[in-house]
Formats: C-alpha cells, structure tokens, sequence
C-alpha cells in the first residue's frame, strides 16, 4: 500500500492507482467530465486538477491520470485549483449552453453564470472524446472520432462520413456526460433508410 | 548544390577506422589549394527568396563565356545561410573573404572582371559601416559579425552542405570517431552533463541529466532505447534550426550517432516540418553519404557498433514540436499530446524509453565531444553555458541569424548586433521565445540572454526567435496576434486551451475596438492563470505568456484602449483615424490613386482630405506618401 496525504488527510492507495481514484475511494469529491471508470483516463476536460505541493514548491496536475507515491501531498480546493475549475467551468457554460447535466455540476461549485457569449445556444457536446474511447477500448470498434483540429475539433463518424461500422449499441449515448450524443448518433449510424414496410 | 539525384562527389570509400577517417581528410585537404579563388553564394532559405540562385547560376554562365574556369576551382560553391538575411543575396569571394551584398544577377559580369580577374573590389556591393560611412571588406569585419561566436554555426554558410567531403575538411565526424575509439558510452554521458549543455528547444533542460535519467530508465526497462532530432521549429519568425538543417546537416547527423553511441540505440528519428523541404532534402543527402561512408550505418568505423535513422515528415502541425505530441505523430497517431507525468526518457516514443533533443542541442554535441567540456564552459555564464543561435527578425536593420555566447546583454543584440531599429529610436519591446515567450521592455535592455534571466523577466528562451518592436508596434495587437496564432495551432484536446485561448483572444479582440474595463484586464489576467495552470501541455500552458507580459509591462497602453479608446501606436483600426496634414501636403495626389476606396479628395497641388466615414484604414496613404503628410490620430 501506498499512503499520502489528500487536504492534510492520510490516504492509502494500491501501486497503479491515481489519485482521482484514491480520493473517489476516501470519498473526497473532485469533480470530472471526461472521466469514466469503463475506458482510460485522458486527462482532457481539467476539472480534476489538483495541486501538488512540496516545501515551497507546488504545481497542479489532472488527478485522473496522474499516479500515486509514497508521500505526495495533494490539495483539491486551494485557490489555484478553484480558479482552473471556475473558468473551465465558465467557459463551459457558454460553450454548452444547452446541457443541463454541466449547468448542474458547475452551479454545485458555485458557478452559475460566465462572462462569455454563446456562439451556439443548441450545443451540448463538449468533446470529451468519452464517447471515441468507449466505442474503441470498450466495443472494439472505433466508429466514432473527433473530427478536425483545435477549435474546429468536433464528435463525428471517422472523415466525417456516416458508418456501417456503427452498431448501434449505445454505449456511446450511455457514457456521454452531458447527453450530446443522442443528437450525434444519428450523424455516426447515418439516418437510418425509409421502413421498407411504409412503402407503397 | 546537387539538384539531381542523392550524389556522392567524391568516390565513397566505407571507412573501417578513426584513422581512415583521418587520411580522408589529410587528402581532401592535400587536394584543395587554400588560395585557389572561390565564388561563394548564400544558398540559404532566406537568400534564395531573394534570388541568389539566379545569381550562382549567372557566376556559372560568366565563368563559362570569361573562360576562366581553370582560376575558379571548384568553381561555385552554395552553402547555407550566411546569417545577414537582410542584405541578401549575399557572396563571398574567397580567399581575401570579400564580402558582397545585394548582388544581383547583372552585377556578376562587373565581379567576374573586377575581382576575379583584376583582383579588386567593386566598392558599390561591399558593405557600408552604417555609423562611419566607411567602406567594409570582410566578413568578420562588419559588426554584425564581429560580435558573434559561431559553434553551432560553425561551418553554416562555409560548406557546401551537401559534399560531404566539405563537412570532413572542415573537421566533421572527427568527434564521433574520438568517441567511438577512445570513450566509452558513461563518458560521453559524463562529458554532455559536464559541458552543462542545457536543450535548445524552450524549456533549458539539462541535456546531460536527460541523457543520464534515460540511462536509468534502459536499466530498468531495457533497450530498444530510441533518439529522436526534433526539427519540427515553427515559431513565427524563428528560422534556427532550419539554417542549420540546410546548412550543415551532418553536424546534427554526428550528434545523434554520438548520443545513440552514448545510450545504445540502434535507431533513431529527425522529425523535421514539411515545410522545410530544402533540410529534409539535405538531410537525406547526407545521411546517404555519411551511410556511403560507414558513418551512419551498420558497424560505424568498424566500431561494431550500428545505429541508422529516419527521417519523420511533420504534417504541418506546430503542436507536433511538443514532444508527446511528436512522438504520437511519429506513431502514426494524430499529433495529440499525452499527459507528461510519466517523462519521456522512460516512456517516449511506442513507450520506450527515448530522448528526445531539439537541433541545435545535438549541434553542440560534437564541439563539446571534440574540444571537451571544459572548453565548452568557458563560453557563456555559469548555469547557461555555451551560445544560443537566435533569428533577429522585426523592426531591426540587420534581420538575420545570430550565434552569440549566452548572457550577452539584450541591448547589445539588438542595438550593437541587430543594428538597432530603423527610426533610430530606442526600441519598445523585445519578444522572445515565439508565441509561448513574453515581451521585454526596453527599461529591461541589459537583461542577460540567458535561461534564468530570461525567464525572471516573465519571458523565456525558447527556441531561440527575437522579434524587436518599436512604437509603432502595438501591445495588445502583438498580444493579439500570438493567440490568434496558437488558437489554430491548439490541438483541441484539453479545455482550458481549445476554449480558453478563444476566449482570451476575444477580450482582446474588445480592448483593440477600445471596448472594455479595468475588470477585464483583471479578468483576462485571472483567465490566463488558469490556463497556465490547466492547459494539458505546454503549447497551451505557455500561451498566455504574451498577455501576461504585456499586462505586466505595458498596463497603461492597455487601459489607454479602454479608457480613452485610443491605440497609443497607432494599429488598432478602430481606435485610429487617418488625416492629412494640409501645411505638408503638395497636393500629388499620390495617395488618392493609390486609396483603394477613393476616400481621398483634392485637387492638383491644393492639400487633400480624407474621407473618414469611408477609409478603411489600410495605411496605404500614409505609405505611400513622400512628404510625411498622412498622420495617425
């Protein structure tokens, strides 16, 4: 066993672990979006961010990913951690105006409204990418990819081309954190052709 | 140069020892006349934009009618860069080292005839010493040059970079093969963490301790071990490390097999940008003859020890330049990065331990091996030792490329080296490191160039780009331009800097239209904190440099936008408005051909006007008028 501190309180972990895990197993609440237990942590979304401190020296890394040891003193609610998650928490906000799972988690840390414009008030996906890892580590089929670079970066069948790859099995829609990939799914599948039974 | 197919000039010999290596070069040396007349023309990036391969090709058509080829031996020698870009196409004529600029085709007859064959100058192509007004010679006497200490450089613009016969008369390889015989693998280690070489690429690492902590990583986890060149530089204005990728390809080449050596790898990567399509190619020549000639290879020397590498194509992506990033790229994944808690010296590239250096980092390499350590301490300051090649571009008059020892005073680079600003005033800012560097003020002019004073001024040295700025450059547009900049480069994968650097531009995007308050200032200092914080890698967490430097040593420009709606430089277009001074005007009409909206009105000879309601602000007036009639308010 591993032991370190979280907040001044003694943990213990397994060797492998993070620290997102150790603290979720001592009940000490970080919060996550493009976390899920079921696929590998990407370390995407930084609503886990932690402070790690030593003496005089500190700095913050994403708990999903980052390993325990022997010692470690982690922080979750110092200043600088609440100022990463007040404007990734923002910054959410308008960028997914439409979701009511991330106005939820962002009002029960305290923010409710941002200083930012929606450019689109119908969005709800903030491209985690959860839904990408479960349909590759987990169906073992990689029908689902972010699309395009940057800014530009969006959920979409692999070249942005619908997929008989897809087998319409949900588990994307299921593991989606805020619900976008209802909407999405049909653009992955491709809508589906005219029930031959309606025909003439 | 070799436009044709990869070729080997001389007949390649594989070379089976040290000292082979050695006769080679006592032949090549034997061979060459030191005093024979050489036309040497900058076949750099930077000279052949401006037209130096019109100009070898016009030495060769000359030399051929003058019929004086047997005086020129070999003939026309193209190297790489020769560091003054701005005087460009810049020649060489050896062995006096008259050094000629601007040289245009039609001056080659008068060159051909004045100095080749009448051995004089041609007074109207030397260079002018800009403060005496007295006519320059050489090289080495223009000050530019004067103050440079070229170790990276140090056979740029000298050889022709693809014969490597050039690089071995110069003394190239002779550190792999000192290597190879007379030091085992723990002292080459033992000698890079001596020389205190620290990596070239941004951050200032220890290359010594990195080599070391992948030597611990290999007794843990075991080989393969891989080492990888990372030339994928793509800082705006920065052009280092494509100079010497053109320019002198095998030094980067021996630095790796030296650091392959040192580590046991057997393979290795130079992951160079597409864009730099004149290194690749001089890469591959030669590493093809350094191959051709048993130094690159199976059994090296005949040292029994093999290491070959391959070159990686960069797909354009600046991100890739990060180092997860490059390695999932090289991987054949898109060119993301990955979470870095575990380094890469013990999980680099297809997880293997690997190290990773930038180009001008494994330049060093063989100075360092050949001369020794304790040489290569004595240059620079203690923490950052050795030079720093930098590309000294923006409002400055000599832009170019400069190798100078590290902890020389800014001012001394930009005022002495670069020249100064054009105007002749002081300059206002100085931004190093690219876009992930910060702006330092000319109240800051003697900070040292090092890594520690550097990064104590808020910025850092990144790989090596300086662009100077003067008053007419405007801070938030600056600050403007190097987000915009990584805003397309991010990679979208984490939120902070996909979301963050939008939004960061957006504020200022308000503050240049003069909309905005001290809360937003606050605002965007307190945003940029957290993306310093939270970004996932360091294209994204390094991006708010630029605004936070600004902010720190421009705060009153900032809320002269804001609070009096005005651009004190006079950038910001809707904050400025153009007028015509009527006591200078003459009335030419020169600016009202030229205005592409026709907002300018007036008669021959009477003071004209400008239409304020329909000028663009484009600038075109001001540019183009010869009586400085066109005024900025």
């Amino acid at each position: 066993m591993i032991t370190f501190k979280i907040n001044d309180q003694e943990v213990s972990a397994r060797p492998g672990w993070t620290v997102l895990e150790t603290a979720r197993e001592h009940d000490i609440d970080i919060p996550t979006l493009c976390f899920h237990p079921a696929v590998s942590a990407s370390g995407a979304c930084r609503l886990c961010m932690v402070e790690l401190r030593e003496g005089s020296w500190s700095k913050l890394v994403a708990s999903c990913i980052y390993p325990v040891a022997e010692g470690l003193q982690v922080f979750t609610e110092t200043e600088r951690v609440r100022n990463v998650r007040r404007w990734v928490f923002e910054m959410l906000l308008a960028a997914c105006p439409a979701s009511p799972e991330i106005a939820r988690m962002a009002a029960k840390h305290g923010v409710t409204s941002t200083r930012f414009e929606s450019h689109d008030p119908e969005q709800t996906c903030m491209v985690c990418g959860l839904c990408a890892r479960v349909c590759e580590e987990v169906v073992g089929l990689s029908a689902i990819a972010t699309v395009d670079r940057g800014v530009h970066k969006r959920v979409g069948a692999p070249f942005a081309k619908p997929t008989d790859v897809c087998v319409a099995c949900g588990s994307c829609v299921t593991i989606c954190p805020t619900g976008a990939m209802q909407s999405i799914f049909d653009s992955i599948r491709g809508v589906p052709a005219t029930n031959l039974t309606q025909l003439g | 140069m070799h436009n044709s197919a990869i070729a080997v000039k001389t007949e390649p010999v594989r070379l089976q020892s040290a000292e082979e290596l050695n006769a080679l070069r006592d032949r090549i040396i034997a061979e060459r006349d030191p005093q024979r007349l050489e036309v040497v023309v900058c076949h750099g990036t930077g000279c052949l934009a401006s037209g130096s391969a019109k100009v070898s090709q016009a030495f060769r058509d000359a030399l051929e009618t003058a019929g004086i080829q047997a005086k020129v031996m070999p003939g026309i020698k193209t190297t790489g860069c020769h560091g003054l870009c701005s005087r460009g196409p810049l020649v060489v004529i050896r062995p006096q080292g008259l050094f000629y600029q601007r040289v245009q085709p039609k001056d080659v007859a008068e060159i051909v005839q004045r100095t080749l064959i009448e051995g004089q100058a041609v007074d109207r192509l030397l260079y002018r010493n800009p403060d005496t007004g007295d006519l320059v010679f050489t090289q080495d006497d223009i000050p530019f040059y004067k103050l440079q200490e070229r170790v990276v450089l140090r056979n740029v613009g000298k050889i022709d970079p693809t014969d490597i016969s050039d690089t071995i008369e110069a003394g190239g390889y002779q550190a792999l093969a000192k290597a190879l015989t007379t030091m085992t693998p723990e002292q080459v280690v033992a000698e890079i963490e001596k020389s205190g070489l620290r990596g070239r690429g941004g951050a200032g690492f220890s290359t010594g301790r990195k080599w070391r902590s992948a030597l611990s990583a290999i007794k843990k986890k075991g080989r393969p071990v891989y080492v990888v060149v990372n030339g994928d530089e793509g800082d705006p204005g920065a052009f280092m490390d494509c100079a010497v990728m053109e320019g002198d390809p095998h030094a980067v080449l021996e630095g790796l097999i030296i650091g392959a050596y040192a580590l046991g790898a057997e393979n290795g990567y130079l992951y160079v940008r597409a864009e730099y399509p004149l290194a690749i190619r001089h890469l591959e020549i030669a590493m093809a003859q350094a191959r051709a000639y048993g130094l690159l290879g199976e059994n090296i020397l005949n040292s029994g020890f093999s290491f070959d590498a391959r070159i990686n194509r960069g797909a354009g992506a600046f991100v890739c330049g990060e180092s997860t990033a490059l390695f999932t790229s090289i991987e054949g994944k898109p060119g993301n990065p990955r979470p870095k808690y575990i380094r890469s010296v013990e999980e680099g590239l297809w997880g293997r331990p690997t190290v990773l250096n930038n180009v001008e980092t494994w330049a060093n390499v063989p100075p360092i091996i050949a001369r020794g350590a304790d040489w290569y301490n004595q240059i620079g300051v203690p923490h950052s030792t050795g030079t720093k090649v930098f590309s000294l571009v923006g409002k400055v008059n000599n832009v170019g490329l400069v190798e100078v020892p590290m902890g020389l005073p800014l001012s001394t680079l930009v005022e002495k080296i670069g020249g100064g600003v054009p105007n002749g005033k002081p300059f206002k800012a100085v931004q190093t490191g690219g876009p992930s560097g910060g702006c330092i003020p000319y109240h800051l002019k003697d900070t040292p160039v090092d890594y520690d004073s550097l990064v104590a001024a808020g910025s850092m040295m990144g790989s090596g780009g300086m662009i100077v700025m003067d008053d007419s450059d405007c801070v938030v547009d600056v600050a403007r331009y190097f987000l915009h900049f990584l805003e397309e480069e991010s990679c979208g994968k984490c939120l902070p800097c996909r979301l963050g650097l939008t939004r960061m531009r957006e504020i200022l995007d308000s503050f240049s239209k003069g909309v905005g308050s001290e809360q937003d200032i606050a605002d965007l200092t307190s945003l940029a904190q957290a993306i310093q914080d939270g970004a996932l890698c360091a294209l994204g967490a390094s991006a708010p440099n630029p605004v936070l430097t600004t902010i720190r040593y421009f705060k009153e420009e900032y809320l002269a936008h804001v609070q009096d709606h005005r651009c004190p430089a006079g950038v910001c277009k809707d904050l400025i408005t153009y007028a015509i001074d009527p006591a200078l005007c003459t009335g030419c009409m020169t600016c009202a051909r030229q205005c592409p909206v026709q907002c300018i009105s007036g008669k021959k000879k009477q003071p004209h006007v400008i239409d304020a309601e329909k000028c663009l602000r484009c600038g075109i007036c001001k540019e183009s008028c010869k009586f400085g009639a066109v005024l900025i308010s």
